[in-house]
């Protein structure tokens, strides 16, 4: 039976990967300002140079044709050639793969880790000074734009690649606490109450448990959020990552590079949400 | 905390109002510019100062606000109204239904957005309106942001689907849309609640992270987004700490959203 | 008066100059490209201009052109053909011999029709081959089809690549190699082992073992790095950027005056663009563009946007241009009342603070800019304001540029379009894509079939005549009327010229800041750094 689920999963994942490739390029070729490039406005450029520039976009003008290729040479490893950094677009996607993986990765543990140590301690000590001031912390870093945060992180030689953490954390933090919340009125929990259960022992074996499956949902919708901030911050911050190149490509209707990083995203999407839909449905069900 | 929220409750009516009286408050219109007093400081005549081109900063403090405090959460509203009916409808249907729905969402959240915004700014007719401007930027936020808290609240649905709750009414013969919406909404209340408050300081700051890429709402309108790109500059921010005053007005606003959530109170 | 002092200087300088060190400053891209004959962008240029050797050199100060790899040159045949004596001694960066089979290798490579360079492009004056003749090993003749107007300023953009050796590209005559490159982060230039030019006591250059550029696109960080010392120069600062400077460190920051960079605005005359015929006739009338012209302020553009650091443009050439720039223009005056005049004798009039044409329309279009750019955008906002004085309602749409590019030369779905004009060379014949009303970078209108317009079809002849001269004299005659005729019809509103701003840390010597790019270090083989800053870097 699980062998099933996880083929079924792998399909569904392939199925979709290769729909979002395919509606990544077509929201890119039919977008404004394909076929246009800066070199245009260069006044050195004769006529015929630059009628050669229009039509150096010839081999993705045709959608499905460019489409069908490029899967042909992804077979093969090979994601095609950025236009406008005129490098193979494997070699940029590695090369930056770790930057972006760096900075969402220690953004996603410390929002976490940041959101349920201050939620929890709200669940436990039920504290209202405390809860109160939690409240406000992350309503104060739920408004600050990230990038604005990662920027004066960078000028003041602060921990730029913590500023994602910071925006998660709020998140984290309301949610796990209202769902803390939600917990001790079912009744399995009011039962374990009334038992003279410890408030700890509670929370572990009773609470944690109820509230798992929503808060894997949360993790996998954590990185999501967390590659949209990462664009900005790269950006602003000229950490020369996936965010940054998803931005420049975009801004240049670099066709090749963003498909890649469209198929990249959406694979790792769907891989972790599926991680967390197969666990959630391997959670063992709660005594109700 | 009842008084808390009373008081959260008043700055936010005083804020609203305040904002929707901006062309009484405002001693001068947003996109004024006095160009003899540029970047000036704060003074009896220009409370927070003047900016850049030497338009006056609270009036466009007061206008920006209207923008922000009536579209963000309009578009959070859009936003969440599609999640709740996407992830509602994928985590009580199950089955197929539910596998199809989660393969949209994971499509959604893997598309490049950023690129639409880009797009629809161009293909926006060159005299649109700002507010027709405004207005579709906050309404292509709402319509592309539904998907992670659709996710949620899917996973919300499902814990609810074969629950006492919903056994009881399904024996009493409910189905279908009523069942949705008598039962399992209000269920869901708190989380759909959560996912409407975080919703509207992330649009708010989706489009102040646009403005400061270049997509946000267009000049010379001012916006909560467009007037905190004056913070990219930390060194004049520094220098002219009442820069500072509206991302302090943004921290009490949604402070106050976060203050009036009815919060889960813990079991006693 | 000057220019002994400034080369006495610069020999004192090299008889003391301290050698080594690294100099550090960034790149605002990676470069595209490190084929010398495919540069188009910023970054690829500066890799161009330290690595590669050419044969002559604009001199930036001083704007003269100056023997480099080649001694001396001749210009014959009415400027169709240029015989250049070739310096002896030199090799490349490899160690391979330089000759005059690397010139006619190079020019061959630069004038291939499938190549499409902008460089090669540049000498392009009329279909057919490109001859080269190799008299000697030390002595070769460039024959073009058709004569080309400033041809020996041209080779300033030619860097000479290897025909024999195995590296290519990679390997150079100027005075640093690449090193190492980290793509998205940083270029390592070394010192050229091989550099041919030497300082007075006769050893080789450059002084400094190396330059390190990274590429770092946020300027407020690269200011923030310059302050604290990490980098020597910022080759071009903004006006905010440079005030700040001049309060924490006034000796670092120059403003070397006006700049070859202007920024301007246009309004679409196509009449194939998908505008009604009543705004057509608008953007056709010379009264209705010189009364906006009149109608915008650009003192206090020059003033607001730039903080001093500009000043109001005449016309298409920097008044910088010793040569080529017309003394007689005078940058449009703001006059409202005049303006108002220009627009009354068009049939325009003001009803209730709105101006409406003779036929009732209310005066209302757009101004796209390029989304981004701050400095733009204030300027569009500025110009909106100036242009409500006069009761009209003017709409800004800021979009990417490729959106933009796409409106303005292909689609033509404008009004108006603001944006900026930067001049690769001194000579006015490298606009001839913009002046020719059938080139398609006449921007109003482009790709005519025939001039739309009598004043035209006279910049077309202006501008074929002095393309076809090689007297001087002459060519400036033709082209300073082209600017008259400019300045009259206005097709080109011209708004300022901005100043060259730069910063240069005093621990870097031999700086002499330009108003022509490469700005600051346009004599890299000459700058010395400092003996402490020698230690620094582990010396």
């Amino acid at each position: 039976m699980w062998l099933r689920r996880i083929a079924r999963h792998l399909t569904a994942l392939i199925c979709t990967t290769l729909i979002a490739g395919l509606l990544g390029a077509t929201i890119v070729r039919f977008g404004p300002g394909f076929e246009s490039d800066e070199q245009q406005l260069d006044s050195r450029l004769s006529n015929q140079s630059l009628q050669a520039l229009r039509d150096s976009h010839a081999s993705e003008r045709n959608l499905p044709t460019f489409y069908v290729r490029y899967l042909g040479r992804l077979m093969t490893g090979d994601l095609g050639v950025s236009r406008s950094l005129a490098r193979p677009v494997s070699q940029l996607l590695s090369e930056r793969a770790s930057v972006t993986l760096e900075l969402m990765g220690l953004g996603i543990l410390c929002g976490w880790l940041l959101g349920l140590a201050f939620a929890v301690p709200a669940t436990l000590l039920r504290a209202p000074i405390f809860d109160l001031a939690s409240s406000i912390l992350s309503g104060i870093l739920l408004c600050v734009p990230t990038a604005v945060l990662a920027l004066f992180l960078y000028l003041w030689d602060g921990p730029v690649r913590f500023a994602i953490g910071l925006l998660i954390f709020p998140k984290v933090y309301r949610y796990a606490r209202n769902l803390f919340a939600d917990a001790y009125v079912q009744p399995h929990v009011l039962a374990a109450r009334t038992r003279g259960l410890a408030s700890t022992r509670i929370f572990v074996q009773h609470v944690i448990p109820w509230a798992a499956p929503q808060l894997l949902a949360l993790a996998g919708v954590s990185l999501g959020i967390a590659f949209g901030a990462a664009i900005p911050v790269e950006v602003l911050c000229d950490l020369p990552g996936l965010g940054q190149l998803a931005w420049k490509a975009a801004l240049a209707r670099d066709l090749p590079v963003l498909v890649s990083l469209t198929i990249l995203i959406a694979g790792v999407t769907q891989i972790i949400n599926s991680a967390s839909d197969v666990l959630t449905a391997a959670w063992p069900p709660e005594r109700v | 905390m009842r008084a808390i929220r009373k008081m959260a409750l008043a700055i936010l009516v005083l804020v609203f109002a305040a904002s929707l009286c901006a062309g009484f408050l405002a001693p001068a219109s947003y996109s004024v510019q006095f160009r003899n007093f540029v970047s000036s400081p704060a003074c009896s005549r220009f409370w927070l100062g003047t900016d850049e081109l030497g338009r006056d900063r609270w009036s466009r403090l007061l206008y920006g606000t209207r923008v922000s405090l009536i579209l963000a959460p309009s578009a959070a509203l859009v936003s969440t109204f599609l999640a709740v009916m996407v992830g509602g409808v994928a985590g009580f249907a199950g089955g197929l239904w539910d596998r199809v729905i989660c393969r949209v969402i994971d499509l959604f959240l893997s598309l490049p957005w950023l690129f639409l915004f880009l797009i629809v700014r161009a293909l926006l007719p060159l005299n649109a309106s700002l507010l027709a401007s405004v207005i579709v930027t906050f309404g292509i936020m709402g319509l592309v942001g539904w998907a992670p808290a659709a996710r949620i609240i899917r996973v919300g649905a499902q814990s609810l689907r074969n629950s006492d709750l919903v056994l009881q009414a399904r024996a009493c013969g409910c189905h279908g849309l009523r069942l949705v919406l008598v039962h399992l909404a209000p269920s869901l209340k708190a989380v759909i609640f959560a996912q409407f408050w975080i919703a509207i300081p992330t649009f708010i700051l989706g489009e102040a992270s646009l403005g400061l890429i270049g997509l946000g709402v267009a000049e010379p309108l001012p916006s909560w987004g467009n007037l905190l790109r004056e913070l990219t500059n930390p060194q004049a921010v520094t220098s002219n700490p009442w820069m500072l005053v509206p991302l302090a007005v943004i921290g009490i606003v949604v402070s106050c959203f976060q203050l009036l959530l009815p919060e889960r109170e813990f079991a006693p | 008066m000057k220019r002994p002092l400034i080369l006495l200087a610069i020999t004192a300088a090299s008889l003391w100059g301290q050698w080594g060190g690294e100099v550090r400053f960034c790149l605002r891209s990676d470069p595209k490209t490190f084929n010398p004959l495919l540069v188009e962008d910023e970054a690829s240029e500066t890799i161009r201009y330290l690595t590669g050797g050419v044969l002559l050199r604009v001199n930036r100060a001083s704007q003269e052109l100056q023997p480099e790899l080649a001694t001396s040159w001749k210009i014959t045949q009415h400027g169709r053909a240029i015989t250049f004596h070739l310096r002896s001694g030199v090799v490349f960066s490899d160690g391979t011999p330089f000759t005059a089979d690397d010139v006619a290798y190079t020019v061959q490579a630069l004038m291939d029709p499938k190549l499409h360079s902008p460089t090669g492009d540049a000498f392009r004056s009329a279909p057919g081959e490109v001859e080269t003749r190799i008299q000697a090993q030390d002595r070769v003749t460039v024959v073009f089809p058709g004569p080309v107007a400033g041809l020996d300023r041209l080779f300033d953009q030619v860097a000479i690549i290897s025909s024999k050796s195995a590296k290519k590209e990679s390997a150079v005559l100027g005075p640093f190699v690449v090193g190492r490159y980290t793509p998205g982060t940083e270029i390592q230039l070394d010192r050229n082992p091989h550099y041919w030019k030497k300082d007075a006591s006769g050893r080789h250059l450059p002084y400094l073992d190396s330059i390190h550029l990274d590429i770092q696109q946020n300027r407020d960080i690269e200011l923030m790095r310059f302050t604290r010392g990490e980098l020597h120069l910022i080759n071009s600062i903004d006006p905010e950027m440079f005030n700040r400077l001049v309060k924490v460190e006034p000796a670092t920051v120059h403003d070397a005056g006006p700049s070859l960079e202007s920024e301007m605005l246009w309004f679409n005359q196509n009449p194939s663009a998908a505008l009604p015929d009543y705004e057509k006739g608008w953007f056709r009338s010379q009264n209705f563009r010189r009364a906006i012209s009149g109608a915008v302020n650009r003192n206090d553009i020059c003033r607001v946007v730039y903080l001093g650091h500009a000043q109001p443009a005449a016309g298409p050439i920097s008044p910088a241009n010793r040569v080529w720039f017309n003394l007689k223009l005078q940058p449009h005056a703001f006059d409202l009342k005049d303006a108002l005049a220009r627009l009354h004798r068009d049939g325009f009039r003001m009803e209730n603070g709105t101006l409406k044409d003779r036929d009732g329309h209310a005066v209302e279009f757009s101004l796209i800019t390029n989304s981004g750019n701050k400095a733009r955008e204030h300027m569009a906002a500025m110009i909106q304001q100036d242009l409500a004085a006069i009761g009209i309602k003017l709409n800004i749409v800021t979009l990417d540029f490729r959106s933009l590019i796409e409106r303005i030369s292909q689609s033509f779905r404008y009004e108006a379009c603001l944006l900026g004009l930067t001049n690769y060379d001194l000579d006015p014949n490298a606009l001839m894509n913009v002046w020719l009303s059938s080139a398609a970078n006449h921007q109003w209108y482009p790709s005519q079939k025939s001039p739309a317009t009598p004043w035209e079809a006279e910049i077309d002849r202006l501008m074929q005549a002095q393309a076809a001269s090689v007297d001087l004299a002459k060519r400036k005659n033709y082209f300073d009327k082209v600017q008259e005729i400019v300045s009259e019809q206005a097709p080109f509103l011209y708004l300022v010229t901005k100043n060259s701003l730069s910063a240069v840390s005093p621990k870097l010597h031999n700086v002499q800041p330009a108003m022509i790019r490469p700005q600051t270090y346009w004599n890299a083989e000459n700058l010395v750094l400092e003996p402490s800053q020698l230690a620094k870097n582990g010396r």
